[in-house]
């Protein structure tokens, strides 16, 4: 009790220990969650982009609840940065894959050539792969978005 | 001025109101919307790519190229802002 009553008192406004233990249980399930709608889209409403605003906003959660530099213990400026440019050259380099194997941009059947699945099983594994890099961009845009907008270009304190 | 640019909106609005009684009716199956390649998509999505859900299999794979662009321009959307606003301790 000493020891929460202490933490309490460390706080800066506008932070609550409540809203904070809330935020720290709730993230993984949202990430799970962001996984979760990213790898289902083939059967479900879902997807790259709703995913991965899922996740993004997983990390605004915690840069609210906390400040900035605690999100950015959870995923660094330059991690974050690295993830969208892997996210968006996945896309990219998939469709030149094909390309490269002979079919047209981004005709997934082309792939078929570098390990023989089938076309057709192709077509929707190339579906999957897309979706992920999809994403990965999506998700690193949000939270880079969030990170300038709200410090104002510093990434110091934030809201 | 007020009234002479109310009245321009009146008049377009009112034709574009008439445009639309030629259009078909809503959820019509012979409108040529439904006729052109949503029925391609319903029969050959599923054989085709082995995706469930149509929605995915055409933004994914027959929509790729749009999808791509989708993401490149969110992609650059981001760029722009780090650009723009990003600024290091020392400067």
């Amino acid at each position: 009790m000493k020891e929460v009553q202490a933490r309490a008192e460390a706080l800066k406004v506008g932070e609550s220990i409540i809203i904070q233990t809330a935020v720290r249980i709730l993230v993984p399930f949202i990430q799970i969650f962001g996984l979760y709608v990213i790898v289902h889209g083939h059967y479900s409403p879902g997807g790259g982009f709703q995913g991965g605003v899922i996740l993004g906003a997983s990390f605004v959660l915690i840069a609210l609840a906390y400040d900035l530099k605690y999100s950015m213990n959870y995923m660094s400026e330059r991690v974050n940065i690295i993830l969208g440019n892997t996210g968006a050259l996945i896309f990219v380099g998939t469709g030149v894959l094909c390309a490269l194997f002979g079919g047209l941009f981004l005709d997934y059947a082309a792939l078929d050539a570098l390990i023989p699945l089938g076309p057709v099983e192709w077509r929707s594994f190339g579906i999957f792969i897309v979706e992920v890099g999809v994403g990965l961009a999506v998700m690193s845009i949000m939270v880079s978005l969030f990170w300038d907008l709200s410090s104002n270009g510093g990434l110091d304190e934030g809201l | 001025m007020k009234a002479l640019a109310f009245a321009a909106t009146l008049v377009t609005g009112a034709i574009l109101l008439y445009g639309t009684m030629d259009f078909p009716a809503w959820g019509d199956p012979q409108s040529p919307a439904a006729t052109h390649l949503a029925s391609y998509f319903i029969e050959n999505a599923v054989p085709e790519t082995h995706v469930p859900n149509l929605v995915t299999a055409v933004l994914g794979d027959y929509r790729g190229y749009d999808t791509m662009f989708e993401t490149v321009v969110i992609y650059c959307a981001g760029l722009a802002v780090i650009a723009v606003l990003r600024r290091s301790k020392k400067s």
